[in-house]
């Protein structure tokens, strides 16, 4: 292992030592309690930054899980003699239960929804519980098997195991950040569309994030019953332990490994001994703190502590990986993709109707047609964004409407957008790499496809910095990434200038000498006819012409429909 | 049991239902205004309701509205204050806080500062209650009037089977709820402020340039949406007890009721509200107590995956 890669274990190592010194240091009974509390709101502000940081989702229902954990470990002692040695590992199953059941159905919801049903979740089970019967458990004394029940003579036994706790969280958090599926859930988090489009199954994903993060929040709450011994509805389920795991991780820095720890550390000493000294005689102190540190950090430093005393991160300056990208093309001249008699209504509408288009390998097609034509209706049709209503469409011999976005872009078809959507927090390299997570190598392959389209010496920068230009060609290299057979192209050159123009026209062409299939639609006829090998008409959703560009471009009827009577005064002279 | 005696059950849930369900109907006004108006969302809605019900407490106890009054007109005199003293707290947090990451403010973050919104009213939420507990103590609270026990007792009918006893106080709260609903649209309908603040909700870009001043508009309406909720909260409380930690126990109940009316529709939230009421007095019938909320939650997944355009109101443009 190198230096750079040992730097963040040596951290956490040393994270460990030191407060594993300070839990010895600690003698008064009272301390030792909020030393042992201080993890477990750090794992669960890691457990909802899991899912919540990264996918950008917010999940005001983390209690759900955590008081499941926390009930299943209490039923388990007080009812059934189940040692927490036990049901703790089980308390994270149901919590990864509890989140594929409740991520199932909510995940159709967007925004507000499925923040307000989020935080529905907890408030049913809080009083479910309460008629369940079980307004106050408690664990009983295990004299005879102390250790069985986590009930040690070692005062100190007690507190570095929940920091073993947030260690093993913070591993994982470590392991999750190094995977693919962080680059993919910070995708998703920017432009879910996009993410999806480039190849990302993001229903999938989310419910694996939901899934992990109901784990630790399970563990959490199994954990938290041992130490208190007591378990309440309203005190595992209630609105201010979801409260408190969004706080920790937002306060602390949203998205980050060390954010939850330092929100931890931070708010919950804060809390607990403001309680405890204050407690008598201003209840409710330690929820005002928690409102007021929402509150100041959404105003002051809306990403956490962590990111303002960090600043925005360099200009980073990146060796490129060697890579190649496998754009083997089928036989050239056999159909790629036929669109038969495909139809979409919007409404009333008919956006496309009858439309049928036979794609040739390793041809260019041009789609021109006035605007409300249908055309990038098309497209959504073709990549799996909207459904047909009647009609099919087969790739490469195989059925392909109806798919995912997801699905499609892996069976070969990648597309870029009328309006750029890139992921605009990210390097350069992190946007095309996840392009290419459908498979091994995604770095590599990233890099391959930057220097197709020659923006390797920009890969370190942030998209948000970047001109239209290298959007546009940064958005072509994360469809590249994925290895397209074919590869469906939206206005490339809108909000261009000539000299751009040129630039990515070339592009285009050097990929369609590689033999790579190119669907595109474009306004700029002076560009269009240098690059198509034949051009489709649409107008009104209905195919009006096909064929090569210069019969198309003088049928009368197009030149009424699109081309205009000036194109013909110019064409003729 | 007889089939009677079930009947005499149904008839006493409905209507209790549909007088606490005006109460909640009026919440799902206030509620609609910054929810289904403005977008935006406010999970201090509840916790508004609740400085209503302390307000309306206070000016009973504190003013000595009842002395004036007499304990019949007294508290409903204070409920209705509610209304004014929230509006001014609902514009002073706007201003300081909520404004900030809604509107045009709003439109310049991420998101269009929805995140921000969500997390920023939680955080308020939180302040509220705890703020509360500071001020007003944590044993329950209640105003009673003299009409709090009496009722009308309609029966025996059916051979002596079926009494139903309905409660003075409940049904002159429900019939000053649906008269401040109803001063409520004619204000939205009928004045400019109405007019510019619907404009505002609408477009707000557009409505600046036709010189709306967006920020007011919007400021108001948020304290207005907080004070109609904190008149409820006021009628409410004269038929329940209540303590600082209420408003989360209506707070769904509110967003069920405004997603099922169909957001922007004010008539609609008071249908959604009604509505929701009757589900949890009617589903006492089949369910223990303590499920009541649940069946609310139950309710509210069940509309929001289902139709989320609401029941009442005509299909919406997403948000």
């Amino acid at each position: 292992m190198t230096m750079a890669k040992a730097r963040p274990f040596l951290a956490i190592a040393l994270f460990a030592l030191a407060y594993g010194a300070a839990i010895l240091l600690f003698d008064n009974a009272y301390h030792r309690l909020i030393i042992t509390l201080v993890p477990i709101w750090a794992v669960l502000g890691l457990s909802w930054n899991l899912f919540s940081g990264y996918s950008g989702l917010i999940s005001f229902g983390h209690a759900a899980f955590f008081g499941l954990g926390a009930y299943l470990v209490a039923i388990g002692a007080a009812q059934w003699g189940l040692s927490p040695w036990l049901g703790i590992p089980l308390a994270g199953g149901l919590g990864g239960l509890a989140g594929l059941l409740i991520g199932l159905p909510t995940f159709r919801l967007r925004g507000h929804y499925f923040a307000l049903a989020m935080l529905a979740y907890p408030l049913a089970l809080l009083s479910i519980f309460d008629w369940l019967g079980y307004q106050e458990l408690t664990l009983p004394r295990r004299q005879d098997a102390p250790i069985a029940f986590m009930q040690f003579a070692g005062t100190h036994v007690l507190p570095l195991l929940s920091l073993a706790l947030l260690v093993a969280a913070m591993l994982l958090t470590r392991w999750l950040e190094r995977s693919p599926m962080h680059l993919a859930l910070l995708a998703i988090k920017q432009d879910e569309a996009a993410a999806e489009a480039s190849g990302i199954n993001t229903r999938a994903l989310k419910l694996k994030a939901m899934m992990m993060s109901g784990a630790m929040a399970g563990v959490a709450g199994g954990f938290y019953a041992v130490v208190l011994l007591v378990v309440t509805p309203g005190a595992v389920f209630g609105m201010l332990v979801s409260a408190q795991a969004l706080t920790v991780a937002m306060f602390g820095g949203v998205g980050t490994l060390w954010g939850p720890v330092i929100g931890a550390l931070v708010l919950v000493p804060m809390g607990e001994l403001l309680q405890a000294r204050l407690g008598d005689v201003i209840p409710g102190i330690q929820g005002v703190i928690y409102g007021v540190a929402i509150i100041a950090v959404i105003l002051l430093a809306p990403n956490g502590l962590y990111w303002k005393l960090r600043g925005r991160p360099a200009i980073r300056v990146l060796t490129p990986r060697p890579g190649a990208l496998a754009l083997s093309p089928p036989d050239r001249g056999t159909d790629i993709l036929v669109v038969e008699d495909v139809s979409r209504f919007f409404g009333g509408v008919q956006a496309v109707s009858g439309v049928s288009i036979t794609v040739r390998a390793g041809e260019v097609l041009g789609i021109i047609g006035p605007n409300g034509a249908g055309k990038t209706t098309v497209f959504n049709l073709l990549n799996g964004f909207q459904k047909p209503d009647g009609g099919h469409i087969r790739f490469m011999g195989r059925r392909i409407d109806g798919l995912r976005p997801s699905t499609i872009c892996r069976a070969g078809i990648g597309r870029t957008f009328q309006v750029v959507k890139p992921f605009p927090g990210m390097s350069v390299l992190d946007n095309v790499t996840v392009g290419g997570l459908g498979a091994a190598g995604a770095e590599g392959k990233a890099w391959a496809a930057l220097e197709m389209v020659g923006l390797e010496d920009i890969a370190g920068r942030p998209a948000d910095s970047l001109t239209s230009r290298q959007l546009r060609l940064m958005e072509l290299a994360r469809a590249l990434a994925g290895e397209p057979r074919l590869i469906l192209m939206d206005e490339p050159l809108a909000g261009l200038g000539a000299g751009e123009t040129e630039e990515l026209v070339a592009v285009v062409r050097r990929l369609a000498a590689t033999g790579l299939t190119i669907v595109i639609i474009e306004h700029t006829m002076q560009a269009m006819v240098r690059l198509a090998d034949r051009f489709l008409v649409l107008d009104h959703g209905r195919v009006l012409a096909e064929g090569a560009p210069e019969a198309v471009t003088r049928d009368p009827r197009v030149i009424e429909a699109y081309l205009g009577r000036k194109w013909m005064d110019h064409a003729a002279g | 049991m007889n089939a009677l005696q079930h009947l005499e059950n149904f008839l006493q849930a409905l209507t209790s239902g549909l007088l606490t369900g005006a109460d909640y109907g009026l919440m799902c006004v206030g509620l609609s205004l910054i929810f289904g108006v403005m977008r935006v969302i406010n999970f201090a809605q509840g916790d508004f309701m609740m400085l209503g019900m302390y307000a309306a407490f206070h000016a009973v106890t504190g003013l000595g509205l009842t002395a004036v009054l007499g304990d019949g007109a007294g508290p409903y005199v204070a409920a209705i204050l509610a209304g004014p003293a929230v509006f001014v707290v609902g514009y002073a947090v706007h201003g300081l806080l909520v404004g900030r990451v809604t509107g045009v403010a709003g439109g310049r973050l991420e998101g269009d500062g929805h995140h921000a919104q969500l997390v920023l009213t939680l955080g308020l939420a939180l302040l509220l209650q705890n703020g509360a507990l500071i001020v007003f103590g944590s044993s329950p609270a209640g105003i009673a009037t003299s009409l709090s026990y009496s009722a009308w007792i309609i029966g025996p009918l059916a051979g002596d089977w079926v009494t139903l006893f309905i409660n003075q106080a409940q049904t002159v709260s429900a019939i000053v709820a649906v008269l401040v609903m109803l001063l409520f649209t004619a204000l939205m309908a009928r004045t400019r402020f109405g007019k510019a603040l619907r404009a505002a909700a609408d477009n707000p870009h557009a409505a600046l340039y036709m010189g709306i001043d967006v920020e007011r508009a919007y400021r108001l309406a948020f304290a207005l949406g907080v004070a109609i909720t904190a008149v409820a909260g006021g009628l409410l409380a004269l038929s329940t007890s209540f303590q600082p930690y209420v408003g989360i126990d209506y707070v769904i109940a509110m967003y069920a009721g405004v997603v099922l009316g169909g957001l922007g529709s004010v008539t609609g939230a008071f249908m959604g509200g009604l509505t929701i009421g009757l589900v949890q007095q009617l589903s006492t019938l089949v369910l223990p107590a303590q499920l009541q909320n649940t069946a609310v939650f139950v309710l509210f997944l069940l509309v929001v995956f289902l139709r989320p355009q609401g029941l009442f109101g005509r299909a919406v443009r997403q948000a």
